[in-house]
């Protein structure tokens, strides 16, 4: 009956619409790494549902060829669930910046995840206000000059990783835009997540905040600055020559060799939320910046527990809407 | 041989501390009564503290009811009788008594540091100061103490049933049964609880026939009403039960997300007690989150229906926007409260007309309806997802704290006979535009997303007509603009009724100030003064009768518990000079106030 194709080339994800974010901009690799893992999950395109606040990265749902929506600033997380517990079968995406989700949308933020929604969610991280021309965000760093920070920003920024775990989100990750293998693991990784699938991908503005995060993800430096968590596996970095340590509480940068190997270093554990917020706390330039899945565990979703609960009601058959008008105590006129 | 009087209505008001279960004697005398087949109206009054201290006059909470033999619209101006559990509960009410009318005190509670609290200096039971009413003082702790000994009871759970002793001196001394009350009393209370608030009740109505307290006791005969089957319902409940047969006639599952709120939250436990019937329930975080989660479900395909109350309605108006923006379906439901910011939480007001039809960034039509009694919040309801549904627009529902609240005997419609309005989700491919219009309603089409083949975006953004892609033209803009205000605009709305003279003074009114205009109406016309009502459901757009209505009449009065909101709305429209009856007290209006200004603006014939 269905003669929809199942099979997708990234060009089935491409809308008509003109891009027009900048040239050079980091969300277009974003949106290139989306279409491309979006044609390859085996999802029907016309359940697909992107979902969007206000900022140059809430652009995103118009050149997706899919069911997109560009809501209101911060309100996205709040739309994307009344969509998801609606409409459990879809694939619902959230695309938001770091001043859409963690300043205006910060309350919504939270509660997402703390009752773990079945969405994705892409936070394209350039620590500024881009659309609205430069003004520093929740995740600028202390003392950056902006238009609206003459003399540098008094504001303690957020590490987005760590607030989410500290809302009990059950999946958290973080990439960059240009590294886009990486990217697209990241990508395919949240969607097979059932719950919110929190993302931050460290994104280049090159109006307002060129080089944003050169310090970890230029090639001459990215080996010694990032650490690429795998399951299961030693936390080492630098081409193998560091690793991370456990002394007592506290995580330590050490050289390997000269007796020390990976097998001395701390083990990736996504599953484990102690480790979790270790993890998600470990940060530049005292430590490197992890990457991949930082965090993930399963756990019932708010869209089913709700279904659930209506289904059960429903068990009984379906009731009679007169009953209900009549409610209890009723008299009858003859 | 007390004598029984029959009396053609009552109006009660049961008073005490927010802890005594005075809205739990007042619903019991309510369904009671409402079984006996008599018309009602109540009014629960109570303070936004849940327990404000005991005694003292911030703490007093009241429930009001009127009860007839005939049709009645309001819950009466003046009480016959008040039961006053404390000194605070009489200062409080004793000034809305009628003379002559009868006072049941606590009069354990009439000591010293009782007075204090309440801010009296002389005990009122001794001092003279009653002299004009009938006082009848019952020592309830002790009466009740006595009725559940041997239960086992400390003496705190002692006190907690002298309440349903006075409700059951009350039940004699009206002629009520108390067969509803018990029956409430079995299901409700585990023993040891259960056997002492019956025998609260039953000892309060024996001591009320055995004692010589009262001179006579009243009967109130059933009203003739028309033949049907019956229920007493609360404007909360009523709005609860259309939303979900609105939905039903849409032929869309219904989602609700709401943040609690005074006093719109019952809409809220009614709503998500009804899973059985597909109602999808989601508290959110805030306000904004609730409505915002409510136009994510009518994206979705369900009928997103928000409800709030004063402050939660200036949290979502960005969200309304957006809904007006993308046209999708919406019920938003503002159970109205005294303002502006937290204001009289718990108190009736009607101040959020303008806010209503005009509180939006950028030219923003939403269509505004309000109900204007307890069971008419049923039909607005229903009115609400109809106009949603067909036009692809928010709709604002208005009633208030009074509606809210009160109750009436309810007439229970066959669901069978109400129209339906069944939406068709778009599905076909050819041709397909987002912002396509219906020429007869200028909608656009409703697509559920996994629709094959209609894939297609919108937001916040303005639309370019027909495709809906974002577009920054001037001229489009414009059209837009004027697109949308002609949507609303043009939606179909019955014409207002007029009741009373075809000429005179127009006495033109809106939401709960229904009842006591009709009734000041009414009595005016008896007194001979040539004065109609015309009560306005749809205030935006306007019935198409009501401007050449106000032009025919030419003196036209406008009752509303605010500072003249739909007045400014109907001077504008018509040009005509109607004339503002405000009252903002956070109180209903009184017969008489209406009555007082129709006498004051009453047409005088020329001789």
């Amino acid at each position: 009956m269905d003669a929809q194709p199942r099979t997708y080339a990234k060009k089935d994800f491409m809308s008509d619409q003109i891009i027009r974010w900048c040239p050079g901009c980091g969300d277009y690799a974003i949106l290139s790494q989306a279409q491309t893992v979006f044609a390859e999950l085996g999802i029907p395109r016309e359940n697909f549902a992107i979902v969007s606040g206000i900022g140059c990265s809430s652009r995103f749902p118009y050149y997706i060829n899919a069911y997109g929506f560009h809501t209101i600033h911060g309100r996205a997380f709040a739309v994307a669930t009344g969509l998801k517990v609606t409409r459990p079968e879809l694939s619902v995406w959230v695309a938001t910046g770091d001043g859409d989700a963690l300043s205006i949308g910060g309350n919504h933020f939270i509660h997402v995840l703390r009752r773990n929604v079945d969405l994705q969610i892409l936070l394209f991280n350039n620590r500024i206000y881009g659309l609205t021309k430069g003004q520093f965000s929740p995740t600028s760093e202390v003392g950056k000059k902006t238009k609206s920070s003459p003399m540098g920003s008094v504001d303690h920024p957020f590490t987005p990783s760590a607030l989410a775990l500290g809302a009990d989100a059950s999946f958290v990750a973080r990439t960059v835009d240009i590294f886009t293998k990486d990217q697209r693991d990241v990508f395919r990784a949240a969607s097979d997540h059932k719950g919110t699938s929190f993302v931050e991908i460290l994104q280049n503005c090159n109006i307002f905040n060129d080089g944003a995060w050169d310090q970890l993800t230029d090639k001459t430096i990215r080996e010694e600055r990032c650490l690429f968590l795998q399951h299961g596996q030693p936390m080492v970095f630098a081409g193998g020559k560091k690793g991370i340590k456990l002394n007592g509480l506290r995580p330590a940068v050490v050289e390997l060799g000269n007796g020390l190997g990976p097998d001395d270093c701390l083990v990736h554990d996504e599953t484990d939320p102690f480790l979790g917020a270790i993890v998600a706390r470990l940060d530049y330039p005292e430590f490197p910046v992890p990457m991949g899945v930082l965090f993930r565990k399963e756990r019932p979703t708010y869209d089913t527990l709700v279904n659930d609960q209506v289904a059960e009601a429903k068990a009984g058959g379906a009731p009679s809407l007169q009953k209900l008008l009549n409610g209890g105590e009723t008299w009858t006129v003859k | 041989m007390k004598t029984v009087q029959s009396v053609d209505h009552v109006v009660i008001r049961f008073a005490g501390d927010s802890g005594d279960g005075m809205q739990i004697v007042g619903s019991q005398f309510t369904n009671t009564t409402a079984l006996l087949g008599n018309d009602l109206a109540t009014f629960p009054d109570f303070p936004a503290e849940i327990r404000a201290p005991a005694g003292t006059l911030a703490g007093v909470s009241g429930f009001q009811l009127h009860f007839a033999s005939h049709d009645i619209f309001t819950p009466g101006d003046a009480p016959e009788a008040i039961i006053a559990m404390n000194p605070a509960a009489l200062k409080a009410n004793v000034a809305d008594l009628k003379k002559g009318g009868l006072i049941i005190a606590n009069k354990e509670k009439f000591i010293d540091r009782e007075f204090e609290k309440a801010g009296i200096t002389s005990n009122p039971l001794e001092d003279g100061s009653l002299s004009d009413y009938q006082v009848v003082s019952v020592d309830l702790a002790r009466q009740t103490k006595l009725a559940v000994d041997g239960l086992g009871l400390s003496g705190k759970e002692t006190e907690r049933c002298k309440n349903f002793y006075a409700l059951g001196m009350t039940y004699w001394l009206y002629s009520r049964p108390m067969e509803t009350t018990e029956r409430w009393i079995n299901a409700k209370f585990k023993e040891p609880y259960r056997e002492a608030n019956l025998r609260a009740l039953r000892a309060g109505f024996n001591y009320a026939e055995t004692v010589e307290l009262f001179t006579s006791r009243y009967e109130v005969a059933p009203m003739k009403q028309e033949p049907g089957l019956y229920r007493n319902i609360m404007g909360n409940q009523a709005a609860a039960l259309g939303l979900v047969v609105g939905a039903s006639k849409a032929n869309v599952p219904l989602f609700l997300g709401s943040y609690p709120i005074t006093p719109a939250s019952d809409i809220l436990h009614y709503l998500s007690g009804y899973k059985a019937h597909g109602v999808i329930t989601f508290q959110a975080e805030d306000e904004i989150a609730a409505i915002t989660s409510a136009i994510g479900a009518s994206f979705g395909g369900h009928l997103g229906l928000t409800t709030t109350s004063g402050p939660g309605m200036a949290l979502k108006t960005e969200a309304m926007g957006l809904a007006v923006m993308t046209e999708l379906p919406l019920v938003i439901v503002n159970i109205q409260r005294g303002g502006p910011s937290t204001g009289l939480p718990t108190k009736t007001e009607q101040s959020d007309l303008l806010q209503a039809v005009y509180g939006r960034n950028g030219e923003c039509p939403i269509p505004v309806i309000a109900a204007s009694t307890p069971s008419d919040c049923f039909e607005m309801a229903v009115e609400a997802v109809r106009i949603a549904v067909t036009y692809m627009t928010p709709v604002i529902l208005l009633t208030d704290g009074y509606l809210a609240n009160g109750s009436e005997p309810w007439r229970v419609p066959n669901v069978d006979n109400i129209p339906a309005f069944p939406v068709s989700f778009h599905t076909e491919t050819a041709g397909f535009k987002a912002y396509s219009r219906n020429p007869e309603t200028l909608a656009r089409p409703w697509v559920r997303p996994g629709t094959p083949g209609l894939e297609h975006r919108i937001g916040g953004i303005e639309k370019a007509e027909g495709t809906g892609n974002v577009s920054y033209e001037p001229l489009n803009h414009e059209l837009m603009v004027k697109t949308r205000a002609a949507k609303v605009a043009g939606i179909k709305v019955p014409d207002v009724e007029v009741h009373g003279d075809p000429d005179g003074l127009l006495v033109v009114g809106w939401g709960s100030t229904f009842g006591a205009i009709r009734v000041a109406v009414d009595m005016a016309r008896r007194e001979g003064l040539r004065v109609a009502h015309a009560h306005v459901r749809h205030i935006h757009p306007l019935p198409a009768n009501l401007l050449g209505l106000l032009g025919h009449y030419g003196r036209v009065i406008v009752p509303e518990m605010n500072l003249g909101q739909l007045v400014k709305l109907l001077r504008e429209q018509s040009l005509v000079d109607c004339v503002s009856i405000p009252k903002v007290q956070g109180q209903a209006f009184k017969i008489a106030e209406v009555l007082t200004a129709i006498r004051h603006h009453q047409v005088t014939e020329a001789k």
